[in-house]
This record gives structure tokens, sequence and C-alpha cells, in this order.
């Protein structure tokens, strides 16, 4: 680094105040609080008794029955299950159609390159919100996807496929929200791609496939390994298709965190969910820095 | 290996186009017409003369001329563009002095721990975020009224605004900054009259980022909102919980334009950053 235009020490830290202050104060304590609280005691009236206790954790594998003794009470771990089935189904249907695409997208002269991926980032910076909710129009009792079939008499005149409220409903919904963000990771990653060892790979007499598999792939596995990861986590505790497709009996992770607060009000339980979703992503992103590293690693001659 | 066994014809006729599969087109025709189908539905509907979304009973206006005299709605969009523009114009702020630190500071101690820092609001799931600055601000007894959720969205902000900038400041020549010094312009000056102006792409790309990422923000501001602060995404989910009507396809449709206007402009102005590079 030259002398002219960096920073000096004193002016580096102080130019990183505001970040670190703004950061720490409304983003990193307020996660300290949060698993403060998600050992404390529940306060029936709402908000919690400062006492230690891990009646919050227990309660998420165990319940009390009549004798107060602790029974094992799978409803919480289904509840983890679905979750991470979910999440990780989106994140298979992203990758097995993702791929391909980007493949497709790279392959296109430069201006056409630059449409297709403008049009990938339109839904994606739209609200996940309305388009969660464009679903519920179309896999609803007489909506999009009912209509034609009662057209064709495959339905009675008020039937309905009752796609919507399913786990289906909810896979859609993932799917939807998370493909742009398992795109355009791997496109960027193919972007780079050297294309003549492509064209050396064909020269040699290998098979298509074999070149995909063998030369493409690994070139682009940081692509595919952090659009996995870009799905996978939000995916993960993802509260509004859950909430807006799922309806209320088919909770996940990130819904059964807001119902604790905002309908519950057992802030001590909603927080250990919390946590233990948390824990979740961080176990996730540890997985993709090794993965990541050991794909840098075999990219090395 | 079977690829030893090809004629020479079909080798040939692979060197042409490599690796070609021709399912490859189709499949990205059905995959952009799965990424629209939804919000070509959301926009058609929002024209239905009907009461009931689901059915289609022709061309009509009258749902705009609903949401556009709904007192609620603009009250819910008043406050979601004074949130979005304050916590754009904050954490603008932090992300260029945060960015310039860190492009310009040279190699430090606590680099890679600052940056995944600032990181953070991205990588912990938004309802974590959203129920652990609840409890906070419930904790130190905090009730600002619109001023917590500005709060909140600036520190989500800080990132994508960072982003950006930091890109830009990456690829910026240093050369110009120091032949200013050698000059014997101040650091001031050099930063005003030279940093600055090649920046202000970035910067600007930045604070459309930011300004999108908080107008469409729901989780956070579900979580924290009140009864008088609601912002329009809030207002729409209680819409949508109160039944499915065309009103609320219009509204999200007026959304959806506000967000694709932007959008278009970021494109426009990254788009621009590239060429000048």
């Amino acid at each position: 680094m030259n002398g002219v235009t960096a920073m000096d020490a004193r002016r580096r830290w102080l130019a990183l105040t505001p970040a670190y202050l703004v950061i720490g104060v409304f983003m990193v304590i307020p996660l300290m609080i949060m698993v403060a609280i998600s050992f404390m005691e529940q306060n029936v009236y709402g908000g919690v008794f400062r006492v230690f206790s891990t009646d919050a954790y227990t309660q998420f594998l165990f319940q009390r029955d009549f004798d107060g003794n602790l029974v094992f009470n799978p409803a919480y771990l289904i509840i983890l299950g679905r979750s991470v089935l979910l999440a990780g189904a989106a994140t298979l249907i992203c990758v097995t159609v993702g791929f391909p695409v980007a493949w497709f997208i790279v392959r296109q002269p430069p201006r056409v390159r630059n449409i297709l991926v403008f049009l990938i980032t339109i839904p994606f910076w739209t609200n996940l919100l309305v388009r969660a909710y464009a679903w519920v129009i179309i896999l609803g009792r007489g909506g999009v996807i009912d209509s034609p079939f009662r057209a064709l008499g495959l339905l009675e005149p008020d039937g309905t496929l009752g796609l919507l409220y399913t786990n289906t409903a909810i896979l859609i919904g993932l799917t939807y929200t998370y493909l742009p963000l398992m795109v355009l990771p791997i496109y960027a990653s193919l972007e780079k791609l050297d294309f003549r060892l492509v064209e050396a790979a064909s020269d040699l007499y290998a098979d298509k496939w074999w070149t995909m598999r063998q030369v493409v792939l690994p070139l682009a596995a940081p692509g595919v390994i952090a659009g996995a990861i870009l799905v996978f986590v939000p995916a993960l505790g993802d509260f509004i298709s859950p909430n807006l497709l799922g309806g209320a009996k088919r909770l996940t992770l990130g819904s059964l965190v807001q119902f604790q607060f905002a309908t519950a009000r057992n802030w001590p339980f909603g927080a250990a969910v919390a946590v233990i979703l948390l824990v979740f992503v961080m176990a996730s992103l540890a997985l993709y820095v090794r993965l990541t590293r050991k794909a840098a690693r075999a990219g090395e001659p | 290996m079977s690829a030893r066994t090809r004629t020479r014809a079909e080798a040939r006729s692979g060197a042409g186009r490599i690796a070609h599969f021709s399912w490859l087109g189709p499949l990205a025709l059905v995959f952009y017409a799965f990424l629209y189908f939804p919000i070509v539905v959301l926009i058609a509907y929002s024209f239905n003369d009907s009461r009931f979304a689901m059915i289609w009973q022709g061309f009509s206006l009258k749902w705009y001329a609903t949401v556009l005299e709904n007192g609620d709605i603009q009250t819910a969009s008043l406050n979601s563009l004074v949130v979005a523009t304050t916590a754009t114009a904050i954490s603008v702020s932090i992300a260029t002095v945060a960015a310039l630190a860190l492009a310009r500071g040279g190699a430090f101690r606590g680099k890679t721990l600052s940056m995944g820092l600032i990181a953070l609001p991205i990588v912990v799931p938004e309802i974590v975020t959203a129920v652990a600055t609840l409890m906070f601000f419930s904790a130190i007894g905090l009730s600002l009224g619109l001023g917590n959720l500005i709060i909140a969205h600036t520190v989500f902000c800080i990132p994508f605004a960072f982003m950006p900038i930091r890109a830009r400041l990456q690829g910026m020549d240093e050369t110009l900054e120091q032949a200013a010094a050698d000059l014997y312009a101040s650091r001031w000056e050099a930063f005003r009259l030279v940093t600055l102006p090649l920046l202000a792409p970035g910067i600007f790309a930045g604070a459309v980022l930011a300004f999108v990422i908080s107008l469409d923000d729901f989780i956070i501001s579900l979580m924290i909102s009140d009864a008088g602060t609601t912002t329009l995404p809030v207002y729409i989910f209680s819409m949508i919980r109160r039944g499915v009507t065309p009103e609320v396809n219009a509204v999200s449709t007026i959304l959806f334009s506000v967000s694709l206007i932007l959008v278009s402009i970021y494109w426009m102005a990254s788009r621009r950053k590239k060429d000048e590079a």
C-alpha cells in the first residue's frame, strides 16, 4: 500500500466506528439478549422472569404429562425436520434447474446475456410477500390452476386440486422465491470459465456429458456451493411461504418463531427456537467455508 | 470410454457448438415462464371487475380507485417512504466511510472481522433479527414510533449499501488520487474533487439498493411496527389475512411497479459503472 492515499490507523478506525456502533448495538447486542432470554422463565402474562432456566429448550423435546413427568414430544422435532427437508428439497430443485439455465445464459452473445440476467433480477428485487401472495391466487380454490381442470370437466364445478395449504405449496413458494439466488452465482462462476478447456475436451473427443461432469462442473463448483448456501439458509428460516402457502397447521422453524412472539407470547421458547435456527444457519455457513476451501484447493494444479 | 468410439463427423458437429444440449433452450423458456407467471397473474387480476380475486369477470380500474381512496394505504405508504428515505440516507453514509476505510486502509488486523460484522445482517435469518430486535427494544424500553423502524432498517440496509460502493472502490484507479496529492491537493480536496465524483455511481447504486430493500422489507417491519407505524408491506399482509381481493392485487401491482422502476435505475447505474471501468 502506498503512503499517499492510504489511511492511517486512527482515521481508519474513526471511519469504521459508525458501522461498528450501529451493527454492534442494534444487531449483536439484540442477538445476545435473545440468547439470554432463551435461558429465562416465561411470564405467562407477557415478558419473562429473569431466572436461569433451560425450560425453553426442554420444551422443544419434551412435554410434562399429568403427573409432571417429562415425556418425549416429537412435535417440534417434526417442525425442525419439515423445515430442513423443505429447504433441502428447494435447494436441490434450484440446482437442478439453475445450473442448465445458467449454462444456457452464459453461451448467449453478451447483449442477450445481460438482458437474460436482468430478467432474473427483477422478480428477485420485488416484494417477497407480493410474490408469495401471487401463488395463493394461482394455487387457491378455483384459482388459475383449478380453472382449466374445471373447464375440461376433470374437476367438479366447485372442485379443487387442493394444492394450497400443503407442503407442496410451501416448496413451490420457496423454490420460486430463491431460484434467482441459485442461477446468479452459478452464472457468475461460469462466466469466468475458460471456454478453451471445454473446446479442448471436445477436441479430444470427450462426450459432452463427460465434459460437463469432468470439466465444467468442477470449475463451477464455487458458484454451485454459493448458490446452495444462498438458497438453503434463507429457505430454512423463511416465514412468508409457510405462513401464506402452508396454512396454520404446517409450521416451519421461521413461522414457529413468529407464532411464539405474535400469538403464543412465549418469549423464552420463541427465543430458543430462534437460537436453534441460528445454530443450523451457522453450521451450514461453516460447512460452506470448508467446502469452498476444498473446491479452491481442488482447482489448483 | 464411449467418447473414443465416436466418429469424426460426430465430433466435428459437437466442436462447433461445444457442449450443446438441445433441451437447454426449452428449459430456459420454461424457467422464465415460471419466473414471470405469478407476476403476470397478479397484475392481470388487479384489473378484474369481480369482487372475488379468483374469478375473472371483465376489465376494470375500480380497484386502483379504491386503493387511491384508502386512507390507511396512504398512511402506510407515507410511513414506508419516510422509513426508507431516512434509513437509506443514514446507512449509505455509514457504508461509504466504512467502505473507504476497508478499501483504502491497507491490510490491518481485524479487517476480516470488520467485513464479517458488516455482512452479519445478511447472514442472520430475517425472522431471527426481527425477534431479537423486538426483545432488545422492549428490554431497553425504546419506543420512538417510526424511529424504531428506522433504526432496524438502517442496520440491514448497511450491507446492501456497502457492497456496490466497495465494488466501485476496488475498480477505481488510485493513481488519480495520487496525482492529485502530487499536485499539492490537500487530503480533503483530493477526496472531494477526485475520489467522491468517481465513487458517485457506486454510492448511487448502493442508495437505490438500500431503498428497495427497505421499501420491500416485511418480516422485520411486521415484528417492530405497531398500530401507528404500519408500513405498506405490513398493511398488505393484513389485507391478505382479511381475504384475497383484487384490491390487494392493485396495491401489490403498484408496489411491484415502483420496485421495477428502481431496479431498472440501479441496473443502468451499475451498467454505466462497468462501461467506464
